[in-house]
């Protein structure tokens, strides 16, 4: 992928080279924050905006970063950006903020966000960077959302809060799946996506 | 390479920092009030929650000043006299400017516990406290509502119980602000384990026939089969037997002497006189 196409920059992470089922990275709030659908989709606007303003500012200064300390520069606008999210959550979006914990914050360790600063935006343009950030945090937030949609549907028959399957508790059929709300569940379902995505994508399959 | 001489490399570093710092005291600095604001909403929110006023179903966030405004007295007690003490005794325009948790942490205004009396493990305990009670429709004062804090795993849980005006009846209990294990201790939050300090078929009280605090959160599966211990046992998380603990060990000190008992046994006495 010397020289990729705006487009598949911007594509090829949601489903050819998704940080999540293909690199198999950013495991840990996947499990941690997809047992309801709100949570999920603040977490993923939240991981968007943090790689791609990362990305874009590492391209940015990529130039005149010394080698002996890009990472620890890359770590710096990383988890300031973080603190910068985590700050606007308590602001404006406080429950949630309440929710997602200490997860916010732990987008600092996502594998994706220090990933991509170190293996795109050090090479590339800004736009391009940001481009490739944007594409990364979709490919992550789509397994967060599919992962999601399960464990709420399923655990408690609800999304977003709204009941859609009529549980056995308030006299409908539906009995919960309490499962569905520890974190082993998710990594099933991750497990059945990138089984299905590679059932689809073949080429996505390691060479043993 | 310039790039990688010492005086380039400290240059870059000091740059980083200073935008990085900015961009984040920024922030901090004009987010402040509107955090703080939300603190207080959620503070409100949860003492209308453990008095069983606020109900996740049927009202939202936006509800709660309103509500609070409608149901709730703030008054400041002398934990160790039990007396309700005017704002103005201690300088304050209002109940509300009262912060006992800077209260606790200056000598003049708190008490320093001894190991053995600092089972819950906060160090230091401030002589004033506030106590929430919820206005009746005919305007006497109802459910108390008291707040406590104390140590568990990792954090300190801050949180609220609500008693029956009998002082010993317990109606609902709530922490708002803890940082425990997300999925074990942090369960504290889980809507169905709280449901156990106010399920109506399976009232749990404070005191003893002795008149000590007996409530407690028992290990996992060990709440008693005799109808009579029941009472004051509450079913604990598995997989948080420290957090548990915790709450169990704050429960005996804010209601025991240190803590609120002398305020109860007052209420109760002015009930029983039938003021």
């Amino acid at each position: 992928m010397a020289k990729s196409s705006t487009l598949d920059v911007f594509y090829s992470p949601v489903f050819d080279n998704n940080p999540i089922a293909v690199q198999v990275l950013g495991i840990c709030s996947a499990l941690a924050v997809t047992a309801k659908m709100e949570p999920t989709i603040v977490m993923c606007i939240a991981v968007i905006f943090v790689v791609a303003f990362s990305n874009a500012a590492v391209s940015l200064i990529r130039s005149q970063i010394p080698n002996s300390i890009r990472i620890i520069v890359q770590m710096t606008i990383i988890a300031s950006l973080v603190i910068l999210v985590d700050q606007m959550l308590k602001a404006f979006a406080y429950t949630v903020s309440q929710q997602l914990s200490v997860f916010v914050g732990l987008i600092i360790t996502n594998c994706i966000v220090m990933g991509r600063a170190e293996g795109y935006a050090m090479k590339n343009s800004v736009g391009m960077s940001f481009l490739d950030g944007v594409g990364n945090g979709l490919g992550y937030s789509l397994i967060l959302f599919v992962v999601a949609l399960f464990r709420e549907l399923f655990g408690a028959g609800q999304l977003f809060g709204a009941q859609i399957l009529p549980v056995t508790g308030e006299g409908g059929w539906y009995e919960p799946n309490g499962m569905m709300f520890l974190p082993p569940s998710a990594f099933f379902l991750i497990g059945f996506f990138i089984w299905a995505l590679r059932t689809w994508k073949p080429e996505q399959v390691e060479s043993s | 390479m310039r790039r990688e001489s010492v005086g380039h490399t400290l240059l870059v570093a000091f740059l980083l920092c200073v935008v990085c710092s900015t961009l984040v005291s920024g922030a901090a600095y004009l987010l402040k009030d509107r955090q703080a604001a939300n603190v207080v909403i959620e503070v409100q929110k949860n003492i209308l929650s453990a008095a069983g006023i606020y109900d996740e179903e049927k009202h939202n966030r936006s509800d709660v000043p309103e509500l609070y405004e409608k149901h709730i007295v703030d008054l400041i007690v002398e934990l160790d006299t039990g007396r309700i003490v005017e704002p103005s005794e201690l300088g304050f325009e209002s109940a509300v400017d009262f912060n006992q948790f800077k209260a606790a942490s200056d000598p003049e205004l708190s008490r320093k516990l001894t190991s053995e009396e600092d089972i819950a493990i906060i160090k230091h305990r401030e002589n004033y406290s506030h106590v929430y009670r919820v206005k009746n429709t005919d305007g006497s004062l109802g459910k108390i509502v008291l707040p406590m804090r104390g140590y568990g795993l990792w954090s300190t849980l801050y949180g609220f119980i609500s008693l029956d005006a009998d002082g010993q009846t317990i109606r609902g209990l709530t922490f708002y602000d803890h940082k425990e294990t997300p999925g074990l201790g942090g369960e504290v939050d889980n809507p169905k384990w709280k449901s156990q300090w106010s399920d109506p078929d399976e009232t749990k009280y404070v005191y003893g026939p002795d008149g000590n605090v007996q409530i407690e959160v028992t290990k996992a599966g060990g709440v008693s089969n005799d109808p009579e211990k029941r009472k004051h046992q509450v079913d604990g998380l598995s997989g948080a037997t420290i957090t548990t603990r915790g709450v169990s060990y704050l429960l005996e000190f804010w209601l025991g002497p240190l803590g609120f008992k002398n305020y109860l046994e007052q209420v109760q006495s002015s009930e029983t006189s039938g003021e």
